[in-house]
C-alpha cells in the first residue's frame, strides 16, 4: 500500500514563564492509505499535539511532513479532525451544522451539497436535518459531527478521543457506526485514544507511545482471522485479549 | 384519548397554581391602591402638608394642566436622547469589545484604563462634557453614553473572551481565519450576552439622559423634575418621577421584547 501521511523526526516543544517542555521528541511514522492507526499512550504524553500538528493548529518545532511524497508546507493538507465533544453549534439546524466545514472552506457547490445530502440520507440523518442539535441523542449528534467532517471529503480523518465523551453503552454502538462510515468512505484515519479496547477493535495498526517526551515505544499490527470485522464483532474474537494484555503491560512498563 | 383525562391531583394541582397567582397579583395591586387612598386622606384632612408630599389628586389635575402644555413633547425628548444614546453605546461598545477580542494586545494594554474608566462615576464628567459638546441635546447623549459605554466593552469582551476553546478549535480545524471564528462562533454564541447588554445599558442610559437633563438642558423629563424642584412645585416634580418611572418601565419591556424577538430569529437555544 501506497504512503498517504508520513511524519520524519517530529518533535515539539512548549515554551512557558517556567522554561520549556518537550512534548513529543522524535516521532516517525508511514500512514498507510486507507489504514485506520491508532496512537495509545499515558495521559498528557503528547497524543493530542502530534494530532493537532498533523493538521496545521500547532506547528512543529522541527521535522517534517510528507503528503503523498511531496513535503508539506504549513500543514495545508485537506484534513478532517473529530474532537472529544461534537461541538455542534445549538444555532444551527442539524443541516446548517454540517454545512459549516464548505461554508468556511468556501466550497459550497450543487456538488458539495449534494455530498452532504448523500451522506445524511446514507447515514439515517436526513429526517433530522432540520432539527436542532439539542433535540438529539449523544450518539446521533457525534454521527452529526463525523458528517460534517467528511463532507469536507478530507484525505485524513483525525479522532482525537472522540468517544470519550459518550456513556459506555452509546460509546460502542458509536464506535460501531463511526467505524462503519469510515470504512464505506474508505478514509485513512489516524485516533488518539487511551482506550485500549477501543484502538484494538477499531484500528489496523496500534502505536504505542512512551512517557513525555513521546517517543514510539512500539508498533502492533492488528489481525483477527475473520472477514467484515467491526469493532463489536471482534471484541469476541480470541486475538483481541491478547493484544489487549500486550499493549497494557507496554503501557504500563516505564521506559 | 388518554391526554383529555386529567387526574383529581392535576386539576387541584392546577387550580392552587391559578389561585397562587391571582392572590400575588390582587396583593400588589391593593398595596398600590391602599398607599394611593392613604396619601390623598391624609393630604385631604391636612395631616400631611400637600404642599411638600403633593397628593395623587393634584398629581392627576397637574398632569392633565401638564398635557396641554408639552408634556408629550418633555417624554418624547427623553425618549430620544435614551434610545440614541442606548443605539450608540450597543454599537460602538460592541464595536470597541470586537477589536479587543481581535487584538490581545490592545487590549492587554488597555485594560488598566477601562478599569479605571469604569469605576470613574461618570457624573463627574458633566461639566467636561458641557464644555466640549455644549449645552444641549448632544451632551445629554454624550452623557448617556459615557455612562453605557464602558460596562458594555467590559461585558461583551468578557463574554467573547469566555467562549469555549473548542468550539473555536472545532473550526479551526476547518481552516476557519480569524474573521470566520468570530462570525461562525464567538458571535453568535454571544447572543445572550448582547441581550443582557441591552437590558442594562437601556437602564443606564436612562441615568445618564436624567443626569443630562439635570445639568443641561431645556426640555426632556429631567429638566421638568429639576425645574419643579427650583420653583419649589412639589407637584410637578412628583408627576414626572412617576411619569419617568412609567416610561422607563416601558423602555425596558420594549428591550425585552427585542432581545426575545432576536433569540427566536437566531434560534439560540
Amino acid at each position: 500500500m501506497e504512503d498517504c501521511l508520513r511524519l520524519d523526526k517530529i518533535t515539539k516543544t512548549y515554551q512557558d514563564i517556567n522554561g520549556e517542555t518537550m512534548a513529543i521528541a522524535d516521532f516517525s511514522y508511514s500512514f498507510k492509505k486507507g489504514t485506520f492507526v491508532s496512537i495509545v499512550g499515558p495521559s498528557g504524553c503528547g497524543k493530542s499535539t502530534l494530532l493537532s500538528i498533523i493538521s496545521g493548529l500547532e506547528t512543529q518545532s522541527s521535522g517534517t511532513i510528507f503528503m503523498d511524497n511531496s513535503v508539506l508546507h504549513n500543514n495545508k493538507c485537506n484534513i478532517g479532525y473529530m474532537l472529544q465533544k461534537d461541538y455542534l453549534l445549538g444555532w444551527r439546524t442539524v443541516y446548517q451544522n454540517i454545512l459549516l466545514g464548505i461554508e468556511i472552506r468556501k466550497m459550497i457547490s450543487p456538488k458539495t451539497l449534494a455530498y452532504a445530502d448523500e451522506l445524511l440520507h446514507k447515514y439515517d440523518l436526513y429526517e433530522f436535518k432540520d432539527s436542532y442539535p439539542s433535540q438529539l441523542s449523544g450518539g446521533m449528534r457525534q454521527r452529526v459531527a463525523l458528517i460534517r467532517t467528511l463532507t469536507v471529503n478530507p484525505d485524513i480523518l483525525l479522532l482525537d478521543e472522540a468517544f470519550s465523551a459518550l456513556d459506555y453503552q452509546t460509546r460502542l454502538t458509536v464506535a460501531d457506526d463511526v467505524f462503519k462510515i469510515i470504512k464505506a468512505e474508505g478514509k485513512t484515519t489516524i485516533m488518539v485514544t487511551h482506550d485500549i479496547p477501543e484502538s484494538v477493535s477499531m484500528s489496523d495498526e496500534v502505536i504505542v507511545l512512551s512517557n513525555r517526551p513521546s517517543k514510539i515505544k512500539s508498533v502492533h499490527k492488528i489481525h483477527f482471522n475473520m472477514e467484515n470485522r467491526t469493532p463489536l464483532t471482534c471484541r469476541d474474537q480470541p486475538e483481541f485479549s491478547k493484544y489487549f494484555d500486550c499493549i497494557w503491560k507496554e503501557l504500563n512498563s516505564n521506559g | 384519548m388518554d391526554k383529555c383525562v386529567i387526574s383529581n391531583e392535576r386539576k387541584e394541582y392546577l387550580r392552587k397554581r391559578k389561585q397562587n397567582i391571582f392572590l400575588i397579583r390582587f396583593t400588589q395591586f391593593a398595596i398600590l391602591f391602599a398607599f394611593i387612598i392613604i396619601w390623598e386622606v391624609l393630604a385631604q384632612t391636612g395631616i400631611i402638608d400637600s404642599f411638600i408630599t403633593s397628593s395623587p389628586s393634584r398629581i392627576v389635575n397637574t398632569f392633565i394642566n401638564m398635557l396641554s402644555e408639552g408634556l408629550l413633547m418633555h417624554i418624547g425628548i427623553t425618549c430620544l436622547e435614551t434610545l440614541v444614546g442606548f443605539l450608540l453605546g450597543t454599537v460602538i461598545g460592541t464595536l470597541i469589545a470586537t477589536i479587543l477580542w481581535w487584538s490581545p494586545f490592545l487590549s492587554k494594554v488597555l485594560s488598566p484604563y477601562l478599569v479605571i474608566l469604569n469605576s470613574l462615576p461618570k457624573v463627574a464628567l458633566g461639566p467636561i462634557i458641557i464644555v466640549w459638546v455644549g449645552a444641549g441635546m448632544p451632551a445629554i447623549i454624550t452623557m448617556a453614553l459615557a455612562i453605557s459605554l464602558v460596562v458594555t466593552i467590559l461585558e461583551m469582551l468578557n463574554g467573547f473572551m469566555s467562549t469555549d476553546e473548542n468550539r473555536i478549535k472545532m473550526v479551526r480545524t476547518f481552516g476557519a481565519n480569524k474573521f470566520q471564528v468570530f462570525t461562525k462562533v464567538v458571535f453568535p454564541s454571544n447572543i445572550p450576552n448582547l441581550i443582557n447588554a441591552f437590558k442594562v445599558n437601556i437602564g443606564l442610559c436612562m441615568v445618564g439622559v436624567i443626569t443630562g437633563e439635570f445639568l443641561v438642558s431645556k426640555g426632556g423629563l429631567g429638566y421638568l423634575i429639576v425645574y419643579g424642584g427650583q420653583v419649589f412645585k412639589l407637584d410637578l416634580v412628583m408627576t414626572s418621577v412617576i411619569i419617568l418611572a412609567i416610561v422607563a418601565s416601558l423602555m425596558y419591556h420594549a428591550i425585552l421584547l427585542l432581545g426575545n424577538l432576536i433569540s427566536k430569529k437566531t434560534n439560540w437555544r
